[in-house]
């Protein structure tokens, strides 16, 4: 009696076992039928990682450097920006990390280029409709709460180890924030300014790219640079899956104690992250100028 | 320019709610709005409209907030679909009309102007003016030079670069009337486009748009909730209460013979000697004997008169028609009658 309230009943074992055995088993076999037809579908991203990865490496550094500060420069128009910039790519050289670093940087840049792909027709699509918006959201709280050790495991069964999956990983991880702020940002464009279009004659394609969004510039923005942060904290975890870049030594470092090298490494990372953030944010504050003229 | 057309609202009914559908009949049989929301809970938006609005001429619909005249307008356009009736306009239904027939309709048949002004903020005040051309179609170089022509009708020359933000309100809606005039639409629809600005501004612009009524002969539909505002533009006024219309007819009309208390009472503080035209007060020739020497335009205003009798110790005056011919004769005392309300003044 009393046992059986303070034990909660469960499946019996054997069950249990069998359930997890005929799902693992049902996948697998899906993985050997079909795992060639997803590689081969997913080719074309192998091909633009390497791309990345050779144009970012083979680049002499100085002309990085040049490209970095002018991107900082474009971005922000402010010499602070660009000085912190290029020296935090500096101290990254100089501490032996500039060829991780590169790695890293291309596979952020991949996966966000992938991410803004996807989530900005996603994005605009559940802003349009109500019943996307019911389908897409509760999938988007799945995609960021489940551990991410977790849908590492089906994507390392069906593709492998390596660059492919670990972007995957990556853009599963940092898709979410791009998709929500898209979406956020349409629908809180002022409804009497798409009632002014719509009175004009415009039609929906020139009403989405005339008006809405341009005014929901500054949130897709954001949604962005969340995007770029989330990428860069996933490559880490990735570095598991075979993923290179600065998550390598990372994970080197605490299965062998290296203190020094993860704190390096780990200072690499906020490094770029800041310098990400710091761009990506400049950039999308000047996009709005508009808005800080103020009235005299 | 395209020549004015004119726009014929009949038996328009809209109701807002789940089904409405299901209760215009009900509506048409007479049922009140007060009903309709407690039985069925359904709102009674805009109940048997017909309005015939004639080519070229100022139609302004009034009532206070709730009245249901923001509603009507956008009725015209189609920004709100009815849920009865019909809105002819060149012989053709906007209620029938497809979605790319609407769409073209209102690129090139229609222009409208906001209360709230609806300019795009991240557009500059010509890009903003460029907006219509620019969705129909029209090539850059081109939608350009109409724009900059009206941004300067409009009195905003030196400001094609600024953005909405950077301008008061008054002056971006002189970029929303420039956007709807650079359409070269015949029908101006304009919902309460005034109602934001400030009383001085706000007469400022209503001169604007006289001025340019004069010029380009647009058919305008102007909603508004001030009194003095719709006496002062509309050729024709249309008074609405709960999405009925009470009253229909010149600002004459409506000042001299109301049609019900709830009109007398909206009337009774307008500046009568100002609105009253003489026009409409005066007595025809027959029976005057001797005709006053001294005379005054047919549309002059009642207090122009007076203050004339009054000046010149004259008892009446001789009416003159635009061309100089005499038609009518305003006595001292009707004139009097006519400015206080106190008695019928055209029998």
């Amino acid at each position: 009696m009393t046992s059986w309230l303070t034990s909660f009943p469960q499946l019996s074992d054997s069950l249990l076992r069998a359930l997890q055995r005929s799902i693992d088993n049902g996948f697998r076999s899906f993985t050997r039928s079909y795992g060639d037809l997803i590689e081969g579908f997913f080719s074309p991203l192998q091909t633009l990682l390497i791309w990345f990865e050779r144009l970012l490496l083979g680049t002499p550094w100085p002309v990085i450097l040049l490209v970095v500060a002018g991107l900082a420069w474009g971005a922000s128009r402010s010499l602070r920006v660009v000085i912190g910039s290029v020296l935090t790519l500096v101290l990254i050289g100089l501490f032996g990390m500039w060829a991780d670093t590169m790695k890293t940087i291309s596979m952020v840049l991949a996966a966000t280029l992938l991410s803004i792909a996807i989530g900005l027709p996603l994005g605009v699509l559940m802003a349009r409709s109500a019943r996307v918006q019911r389908v897409v959201s509760p999938i988007l709280d799945i995609m960021q709460t489940m551990p991410s050790f977790v849908y590492l495991i089906p994507v390392v069964m069906l593709l492998g180890i390596g660059r492919v999956p670990g972007l995957i990983a990556v853009v599963i991880y940092a898709l979410p924030p791009m998709i929500r702020l898209t979406n956020l940002g349409i629908r809180q464009v002022d409804p009497e300014v798409l009632e002014a279009t719509d009175a004009f004659g415009s039609s929906a394609w020139q009403k989405l790219v005339k008006a809405q969004l341009p005014l929901a510039l500054p949130t897709i923005m954001a949604g962005i640079n969340q995007t770029i942060m989330m990428a860069l904290a996933m490559v880490v975890i990735a570095s598991m899956i075979g993923v290179q870049g600065l998550g390598q030594p990372v994970l080197r470092a605490i299965s062998n104690q290296y203190f020094t090298l993860g704190l390096f490494n780990g200072f690499a990372i906020v490094g770029i992250a800041i310098l990400f953030d710091r761009i990506s944010q400049a950039w999308g504050k000047r996009l709005q100028k508009h808005r800080e003229a103020s009235h005299d | 320019m395209t020549d004015p057309i004119g726009i014929e609202i009949r038996n328009l009914y809209k109701i807002f709610g789940a089904n409405p559908q299901a209760h215009v009949a009900a509506v048409r049989a007479g049922m009140t709005k007060a009903e309709l929301q407690a039985r069925h809970g359904h709102v009674l938006g805009l109940s048997d409209i017909n309005i015939q609005i004639a080519p070229g001429s100022i139609q302004v619909i009034m009532g206070l907030s709730g009245s249901g005249k923001s509603t009507l307008i956008r009725h015209i356009n189609r920004l709100i679909e009815p849920t009865a009736g019909e809105i002819v306009i060149e012989g053709r239904n906007v209620v029938g009309m497809s979605k790319d027939e609407l769409r073209e309709f209102r690129r090139h048949r229609t222009a409208m102007v906001f209360q709230k002004f609806g300019l795009l903020p991240h557009r500059t005040v010509l890009d903003n003016a460029a907006y219509g051309l620019e969705v129909q179609g029209m090539a850059e170089a081109e939608r350009y030079r109409t724009a900059m022509r009206w941004i300067e009708r409009v009195g905003l020359s030196g400001f094609e670069k600024s953005y909405p933000s950077q301008l008061s309100g008054g002056m971006q809606q002189r970029v929303g009337l420039a956007r709807a005039l650079a359409n070269d639409a015949p029908i101006l629809l304009m919902d309460e486009a005034y109602s934001a600005l400030d009383p001085l501004i706000r007469y400022d612009m209503q001169t604007v748009l006289l001025d340019l009524q004069q010029e380009v002969r647009k058919t305008i539909v102007f909603i508004t909730h001030d009194l003095d505002e719709a006496l002062r533009i509309g050729d024709r006024i249309a008074l609405l209460r709960d999405g009925s219309v009470i009253q229909q007819g010149t600002a004459q009309d409506i000042v001299l013979r109301p049609a019900d208390d709830y009109v007398a009472n909206f009337v009774q503080h307008v500046d009568r000697g100002k609105v009253l035209k003489v026009g409409a007060v005066m007595l025809a020739q027959h029976g005057f004997d001797a005709l006053p020497e001294a005379s005054i335009a047919t549309d002059a205003s009642i207090a122009e008169a007076l203050q004339q009798m009054a000046a010149n110790r004259l008892q009446a005056l001789r009416v003159q028609d635009p061309q100089g011919q005499t038609i009518g004769v305003i006595p001292f005392q009707d004139a009097i009658n006519a400015y206080t309300g106190s008695v019928e003044a055209n029998p």
